[in-house]
């Protein structure tokens, strides 16, 4: 990304995106009012809807542990050069892997059961994405192109298991049947309640912290390990990499194996942790909602983070708020996340011209104020 | 940042409180939608006009809301609950886990689930027998067929979906046993029941096949269908609501699924005291299924059609034709 003008590091990262959303807020708002409804008690709904009650902030992080997954999924094949578009089907395949194990373990210890759910989950994930990453390493075939019919052959592989192998008999819908009390991460909620708050249910579960975890894990990987910096070097000058002895074929499979693993991650959240079985398209769009977060949060864990949390507090909060205004309804709020992705994904280079000279004007005013009081 | 939110949640607290208040004096019927969304032409814009129905005979407003994700499901028959919903309609197979969950919790609000069962003392499960208008239609399309193929477009290859295509299938053979069947599905996402294109080139491809009457069993994607039909000089079916009105003159007639009835019925026995729980299966014999005549197809559907449709209708009611149900 070329940037045509230069900001101090805190504007780049904390008051641009923050420009951008409140431009896309105010849009949104003007919307609101073209619906007839005030934009000030829709903000309001919005806001409180993702965080006015512990079951609302529930909600609101466990939407954002699946975009937290498929976020850094989508972030380490950025760093290598990569742009994954298939963690929507690395996450529905990882969520087979976790359901299998869930499945399968009906009598186990819940300390076999979950360790073994989030290694299938990662594995599956990663082997998923191994496809594309072999044909992209050895063959040349586009990635981009690849992963996303991979998204396709994983939609209809999940179809047909759930339609004719793992649907519970006996029934229309196809998901199969409930997992163990074993084999359910445990909600944070049930934990709070065992310390002795009370929270009202949501389906946040333990998957939260081991999304954290994950980013504090790739953190480590990207920019503390020579593997990492291998994989930094290749993806921003595969010609360099190369005559500095790096082999970039298998620093492709090894980012896009890793970057599976993470999108399985959201198998764990929605099935082991919410869902409970498996079910047709548990994924639901994330892993597409990843590539907008990793661009937002600068492909970077802690941006990863912050940016989940928000686009978790507009799914929570926008399905507040055409709860409780119907005129709002599904499409408009799927507008008001589209603006975001828009202002703060395509459109910052259009605030940061103008906020770079803002700056440096306040600068020199500043700096001139100050010289005229030491006179 | 911490004392802004609970300022917001005491606020959102009380207000939530006001409305649990205002609720509880009065009757609140809600209604949650499946993933298509309320304006479907279809499925769940038939259960959207059942609740409309019921508001303006009596006046009683209600809450409704429309599933985007899984997790929502739960969510929003739970908050309805909360919120002093008398009863709640949730409309689709879909739902049948959330419910199960929802109801256990809230044991004095009514659930009517549709199109799947629930075994709970608060449920009322009201299912289909969809395959008999299937059926009908199916006869329909083997009577008005010149080439002696029609086609069948599936949303996506879901046991419901089977459900209707076997009943489809078993009406064009007991019509005419030597009529093909060819028979197409969307996708293999919920898209595929949103997908009007897609729906108009496989119906074009099973035209470009000898196809002259198509039946669609696809949601919002079916318009497509219809649309490919008419523009072919072909005749196509509708499904779930009368589409008949959507291209007339070219939709032959329309396997409905009278959603809408079981709605508003689910309100206006719940607002009299009458709602029962269990399971009710709907069918030709209680006018729950029927294969749609009026004004839009009157020209399509001869004489002799017609007689003879009536005819198999009444032998399904009375037991003498078997329709096979899909298990």
């Amino acid at each position: 990304m070329s940037a045509p003008a230069k900001l101090p590091r805190w504007a780049d990262l904390v008051l641009l995106p923050a420009v951008s959303l409140a431009a896309a807020l105010l849009l949104s708002a003007g919307l609101v009012a073209v619906m007839g409804e005030s934009p000030v008690t829709a903000l309001r709904l919005l806001f409180a809807g993702a965080f006015g009650t512990g079951d609302a902030i529930g909600y609101t992080l466990y939407y954002a542990t699946n975009f937290i997954f498929t976020g850094l999924a989508v972030a380490v094949a950025y760093h290598a050069g990569l742009f994954n578009i298939g963690a929507e089907g690395q996450a529905y395949i990882g969520g087979l892997g976790v359901g299998l194990v869930c499945l399968a373990g009906g009598s186990w210890p819940a300390w076999v059961v979950l360790p073994l759910a989030v290694a299938a989950g990662a594995g599956f994930g990663a082997a998923w994405a191994f496809i594309p990453a072999w044909l992209q390493a050895r063959r040349g075939s586009h990635v981009v192109i690849t992963t996303i019919m991979f998204n396709f052959i994983a939609a209809a592989l999940m179809t047909y298991l759930l339609v004719n192998v793992l649907i519970k008999p006996g029934q229309q819908s196809p998901e199969s049947r409930e997992f163990g009390a074993n084999a359910v991460l445990p909600a944070v909620h049930g934990l709070l309640a065992k310390l002795g708050f009370e929270v009202a249910a949501s389906p946040l579960n333990l998957a939260f912290g081991i999304a954290l975890a994950a980013g504090g894990l790739v953190w480590v990987l990207l920019w503390r390990t020579r593997w990492g910096y291998r994989l930094r070097v290749a993806g921003a000058n595969p010609a360099a990499a190369v005559y500095a002895g790096i082999n970039p074929g298998r620093i492709t499979i090894g980012a896009m194996l890793l970057s599976g693993a993470l999108a399985g991650g959201l198998g764990l959240n929605e099935l082991a942790g919410s869902q409970h079985r498996i079910l047709l398209d548990f994924p639901g769009g994330a892993g597409f909602v990843g590539i907008a977060v990793a661009l937002m949060g600068r492909n970077h864990p802690v941006g990863i983070c912050a940016a989940a949390v928000l686009f978790g507090a507009l799914y929570q909060g926008g399905s507040q708020l055409s709860f409780d205004l119907p005129r709002i309804n599904r499409d408009l709020v799927v507008v008001i996340q589209g603006l975001v992705i828009l202002f703060c994904g395509a459109m910052e280079n259009v605030w940061r011209g103008p906020l770079a000279a803002l700056l440096a004007r306040l600068r020199v005013e500043s700096r001139e104020s100050r010289g005229e009081s030491q006179k | 940042m911490k004392i802004p939110f609970l300022v917001l949640g005491a606020l959102v607290l009380s207000v939530a409180g006001a409305n649990a208040r205002a609720a509880a004096a009065d009757f609140q019927p809600a209604v949650v939608y499946d993933m298509g969304g309320k304006f479907d032409r279809s499925f769940n814009q038939s259960a959207y006009e059942g609740a409309e129905r019921f508001k303006k005979e009596t006046g009683v407003a209600y809450r409704e809301f429309e599933i985007t994700n899984a997790a929502q499901r739960e969510q929003a028959i739970a908050q309805l609950a909360r919120r002093g919903a008398t009863v709640i309609v949730a409309v689709g197979f879909t739902q049948a886990s959330a419910v199960e969950k929802v109801a256990k919790d809230f044991p004095n609000v009514k659930f009517t689930l549709i199109d799947a069962v629930v075994d709970l003392p608060n449920v009322q499960s009201i299912v289909f027998r969809e395959q008999e208008s299937t059926f009908l239609c199916g006869m329909a399309a083997a009577l008005a067929s010149k080439s002696a193929k029609v086609g069948f477009v599936g949303g996506m290859d879901i046991p419901l979906i089977r459900k209707f295509a076997l009943g489809y299938r078993e009406g064009v053979k007991y019509a005419n046993p030597a009529v093909e069947v060819i028979e197409n599905m969307t996708g293999t996402t919920p898209a595929a029941w949103s997908d009007p294109s897609k729906g108009a080139e496989l119906a074009k491809s099973q035209i470009g096949r000898g196809a002259d009457v198509i039946f669609h069993a696809a949601g919002a994607t079916g318009t497509g269908v219809m649309q490919a039909a008419k523009d072919a000089g072909k005749l196509s079916i509708g499904c779930d609501s009368n589409q008949n009105y959507l291209q007339p003159g070219s939709v032959l007639t329309s396997a409905v699924k009278r959603v809408d009835v079981a709605v508003f019925n689910a309100f206006k026995d719940a607002r009299a005291g009458t709602w029962k729980a269990g399971q009710v299966s709907l069918g030709l014999k209680e006018d729950g299924v029927d294969f749609a005549l009026d004004q839009y197809n009157r020209s399509l559907i001869t004489p002799a059609m017609e007689t003879r449709l009536k005819q198999a209708k009444a032998d399904i009611v009375s037991g003498r034709i078997k329709v096979s149900e899909y298990k």
